[in-house]
């Protein structure tokens, strides 16, 4: 049933099925309604780390090194776990600067270098079209591998295919079709491809449920269960040895390096950047990515280890190549669906990693290379050109064709060479040199370009030293002289032994020496000067790129005179005359204007100019043309660190300003209710002075009125005349006594009145008092009774005013008493320190709602209105204040209709307050 | 924006940590020996159980995270 047209249908169906995906994952994408805004599809799209290298080749290593092909995949399971930190921080700087590529981001990094950009572009070109060429070679294998069923043949022993009839030659064109209609559809800033990395997620599914198939076929089918398989292994002395690590140092050794080596191939290698940078949607995705991708690697490495065990113990004779046993074993064994599906998987697999692989070298080769090459070219005159987008997509498309070309070419030219076969890790170890400029680069802000280039330079020289040149050697295009005596046969040289260093694998042993030279030269170059103006500018946004919000800090290194006019002409020339006006028609609504033209060309837009570009060009070019249109003023290193300076500086300031406002509230808070204080005062006032005029005016109208009686009518007999006279009198003497108390009450508030304070025996004060008083209690016929402890301690006060205000008291109950019945009882005991003294009443009593407000000014109890007054009603509140001056407290316990009880206390003499006073004379 | 939790950074990291003990000399060299557990080789059981739990961790913490 597999008949060649078979094969060739289900291909073709599955690639339309690729193309159906990419185009619907496109048009939603153009729609605004994302269908890879997923976080489990973008961790599905990571997969595109598992290449044909993983579907055939793990059963292939782990036949030949056991369990020694898992670091390959437990290094990235490591390394998510510093996703959080590194990775997120790495997507964060290439969206904030519109970052499209890793050579992009490392010269981006370092001051916007061209130079740095094709270096990187050239590294990354030369280590993986290699890995490109091994992709088509797996898929046409599978393809040749099939087309003999049910015999098994193996490629290598199969007939060369004449040009025209290779496989591999179509594969490579019909993926440059898919790659150049998805890639390159529109030149866009973010460089981001949402129907491609919908394919590629669709892809990883296909993969994973095809090569999980064949486990479950040869675990579960073919024998017994895992149990099974391994027991079978244990009788066979070579498969028993798969199942451990070699014991010595060296295999642990090598061990860590692999692990080690694709920590940083999963960061590096410019299809996991790509998918994971450029291709993310949203940051939030990454989270969950952090434990989904892992699993799917857990997942689609456990049958590795039974298939290889089942292939070798089905093929014990090693006529069928490890590489091929997830095909070559449902095979065998006559299931051609599960052939077939097998070889489906290692299509998607070896795909899905040429098409990303491909976009993003393509873009490197057109935005590092080419461009900065083209632009410079003067005689091109581009310059002049008005639209260049199409020329870009031109660009972009021939670099794709170009990459999958060369990589076909490798795959004729090696064929089965060591130099193809073992590419994977060398591949690897090629890309794992951009790790100490990238990882320094966001972490270090004292990296320089001459640093970054010295170790690219140093690392990947290394690297074709003792990795590139041995392979080919191995192939049989070098001698293999110089592998066995080394170069110019200086034994310290060979390229596998360098410096006599033996006992490790090829690939740790470069490893080791790559990163030496690398990270060595990268630290020493850069440290030999401080970073430049540019350089500062650059490292500032990477290192503290979680510091700094979007745009906030870019524009701030830049001063210079800009043109709206200069500038949408340059993008346009690039991006196409319309999508240009439409950004920054976009731009100019974020700003809250309504036209291009009312644009102002500060740095912001320079800069929102530039990133534009850089999405389209790149970095280092895009800063070359921003640079030929609008005219900049160099900053010194001097201004750049002060802006640095300033920037925490300021940021101290905002942490102090905030400290002072909430100081300021506080005491707005205080100043409000001082305010509330003082009107309340002022309000007293203004009572106080109309309740005292009203009080004048009562005496003084009654005066005035018995003395127009007394001088208009000089015939009033002499007893009215007497009567009259009397009255006006004891008005008069109220008037004075009125005064009297208000210019008493006003002396003590002010605190001007004159206090003569002395030692006093109160039981004298209250006798001499009670003596004083005795006619008014006798007018009104009231008892007197009096309790007064002897020898109390002495207090401290001003003898006449404390008569003052026994006077007040004792007046005020003889007042309220009924004549005859009237009873007032005086009181004086000893409190703990104090003297008490009462004066109880049973006169009319007071409410209790009264009891305040009869030690306000001029407050009686009764209307003053219309009840005869029957005082000043100043007596209480300026025996309050006596009272309180030296050190009491005068309250009232009443209610109505019960009389009331009048007491005040006052400190004994302690000696203190002496000191207080002589302290205060003082 | 993913509100960077710094403490479920410090977590993850705690689980990087805990894998570079578990994948590497001396821990695999323990179980570096032939032998089986339920019929399954041990450095093979081991490798697969530890890779599992470091995965189970970090979903955990990822899937437990407080933002």
């Amino acid at each position: 049933m597999l008949q060649a047209w078979v094969i060739a249908s289900v291909s073709f169906a599955y690639l339309g099925v690729l193309f159906a995906i990419a185009y619907y994952g496109d048009k939603r994408a153009d729609a605004g309604r994302s269908i890879i805004a997923n976080p489990t599809i973008y961790a599905l799209s990571l997969a595109v780390y598992c290449t044909t290298w993983t579907f055939y080749g793990s059963v292939g290593r782990a036949a030949s090194t056991g369990i020694g092909f898992l670091p390959i995949y437990l290094g990235p399971t490591l390394m998510a776990g510093l996703w959080w930190f590194v990775m997120l921080k790495i997507i964060r700087i290439s969206k904030a600067n519109r970052i499209t590529s890793i050579a992009d981001f490392v010269s981006s990094r370092y001051g916007k270098s061209q130079l740095l950009g094709g270096l990187v572009t050239i590294i990354a070109v030369i280590g993986i079209v290699p890995y490109i060429s091994l992709q088509l070679k797996a898929v046409s294998n599978s393809f040749t591998i099939l087309l003999h069923y049910p015999d098994i043949v193996m490629p290598a022993r199969a007939a060369a295919q004449p040009l025209l009839q290779d496989s591999a030659l179509y594969i490579a064109l019909i993926l440059a079709a898919f790659t150049i209609l998805f890639g390159t559809r529109h030149l866009d800033a973010t460089e981001r491809h949402e129907g491609m990395v919908a394919a590629i997620a669709f892809e990883s599914l296909v993969k994973l449920l095809a090569f999980v198939a064949v486990g479950i076929f040869v675990t579960f089918f073919l024998y017994d269960g895992f149990g099974d398989i391994f027991d079978r292994a244990e009788l066979v002395p070579k498969l028993k040895a798969l199942m451990t690590v070699d014991d010595t140092g060296a295999s642990y050794g090598s061990w860590w390096s692999l692990t080690f080596l694709s920590m940083l191939s999963i960061m590096f290698l410019p299809r996991q950047f790509q998918i994971s940078v450029v291709e993310n949607v949203n940051e939030r995705h990454l989270a969950r990515a952090i434990w989904l991708f892992p699993l799917y690697l857990l997942l689609i490495n456990i049958f590795v280890l039974p298939i290889a065990v089942g292939g070798l113990l089905r093929f014990p004779d090693g006529s069928v190549d490890a590489d091929t046993f997830v095909l070559t074993l449902p095979m065998a064994e006559q299931q051609e669906l599960l052939a077939l599906l097998v070889y489906i998987g290692g299509l998607s697999a070896g795909t899905g990693m040429v098409i990303v692989e491909t976009i993003a070298l393509s873009t490197m080769v057109c935005n590092d290379l080419v461009m900065p090459v083209l632009l410079r070219w003067k005689s091109l005159r581009l310059h002049e050109e008005h639209d260049l987008s199409g020329l870009l997509l031109s660009i972009r498309r021939w670099a794709i064709a170009a990459i999958l070309l060369l990589g076909y070419v490798y795959f004729r030219a090696a064929g089965e060479a060591y130099a193809l076969v073992g590419i994977g890790l060398i591949s690897f170890a090629a890309v794992a040199q951009f790790a100490p400029a990238i990882i320094g680069g966001i972490y270090w802000k004292g990296g320089t370009r001459e640093g970054a280039i010295a170790g690219l330079v140093a690392g990947f020289a290394v690297w074709i030293y003792t990795l590139l040149l041995p392979s080919f050697a191995k192939s049989g295009w070098l001698s293999l002289d110089f592998i066995k005596e080394g170069l110019f046969s200086i034994g310290l040289l060979k390229p596998q032994q360098l410096f006599g260093l033996t006992g490790l694998g090829e690939i740790p042993h470069s490893l080791f020496w790559s990163m030496l030279a690398n990270i060595g030269c990268y630290v020493a170059v850069s440290l030999r000067r401080r970073p430049d103006v540019v350089e500062t500018g650059q490292a500032t946004l990477f290192v503290d790129a979680f510091r700094h919000t979007e745009g906030e800090q870019r524009s701030r290194f830049w001063r210079g005179s800009a043109q709206v006019q200069d500038l949408l002409p340059l993008i346009g020339r690039f991006l196409g005359p319309e999508r240009a006006r439409e950004a920054f028609l976009a731009y100019a609504r974020r700003r809250g204007v309504g036209t291009i033209d009312q644009l102002e060309a500060n740095a912001d837009l320079v800069h929102y100019a530039e990133a534009l570009l850089a999405g389209a060009i790149g970095g280092a070019s895009a800063r070359v043309m921003v640079a030929s249109v609008v005219k900049e003023e160099p900053l010194g290193i001097d201004e750049v660190m002060n802006i640095l300076d300033e920037a925490s500086q300021v940021r101290a300031y905002s942490k102090q300003l905030e400290q002072k406002s909430r100081e300021l509230e506080a005491a707005t808070a205080e100043l409000r209710a001082a305010n509330e204080r003082l009107k309340e005062l002022d309000r007293m006032k203004d009572d106080f002075i109309s309740t005292v005029t009203h009080e004048l005016r009562t005496p003084l109208t009654s005066i005035r009125a018995f003395s127009e009686i007394l001088l208009e009518d000089p015939k009033t007999n002499l007893a009215n005349r007497r009567k009259f006279l009397a009255i006006i009198v004891k008005e008069t003497e109220r008037l004075t006594r009125l005064i009297n108390q208000v210019l008493d009450m006003a002396k003590i508030e002010s605190g001007n009145a004159e206090w003569h304070t002395a030692d006093i025996d109160l039981q004298e004060v209250i006798e001499e008092t009670l003596a004083a008083t005795s006619t008014l209690f006798a007018d009104k016929r009231i008892s007197l009774e009096k309790h007064l402890a002897a020898d109390l301690p002495r207090v401290r006060a001003d003898r006449d005013r404390l008569i003052q205000v026994m006077l007040n008291l004792l007046s005020n109950a003889v007042k309220f008493c009924e004549e005859d019945s009237g009873r007032v009882t005086v009181r004086l005991s000893a409190e703990s320190g104090v003297a008490r003294v009462d004066v109880e009443d049973n006169g009319t009593g007071i409410a209790e709602a009264d009891q305040a407000t009869i030690f306000e000014k001029f407050r009686q109890v009764g209307d003053t209105m219309t009840a005869k007054p029957q005082g000043t009603g100043l007596g209480l509140p300026i025996s309050r204040q006596i009272v309180e001056h030296f050190g009491g407290r005068l309250w009232v316990r009443s209610s109505l209709g019960k009389g009331a009880t009048f007491s005040f206390t006052l400190p004994f003499d302690t000696g203190d307050a002496r000191q207080e006073e002589r302290r205060q004379n003082d | 924006m993913m509100k960077r939790s710094i403490l479920t950074g410090q977590r993850l990291v705690a689980v990087f940590l805990l894998g570079c003990v578990l994948f590497n000399y001396p821990v695999i060299a323990l179980f570096n020996k032939t032998g089986e557990l339920f019929d399954i080789p041990l450095l093979y059981l081991f490798l697969f159980g530890a890779w599992a739990l470091l995965i189970g961790l970090m979903a955990w913490v990822i899937e437990h995270r407080q933002e």
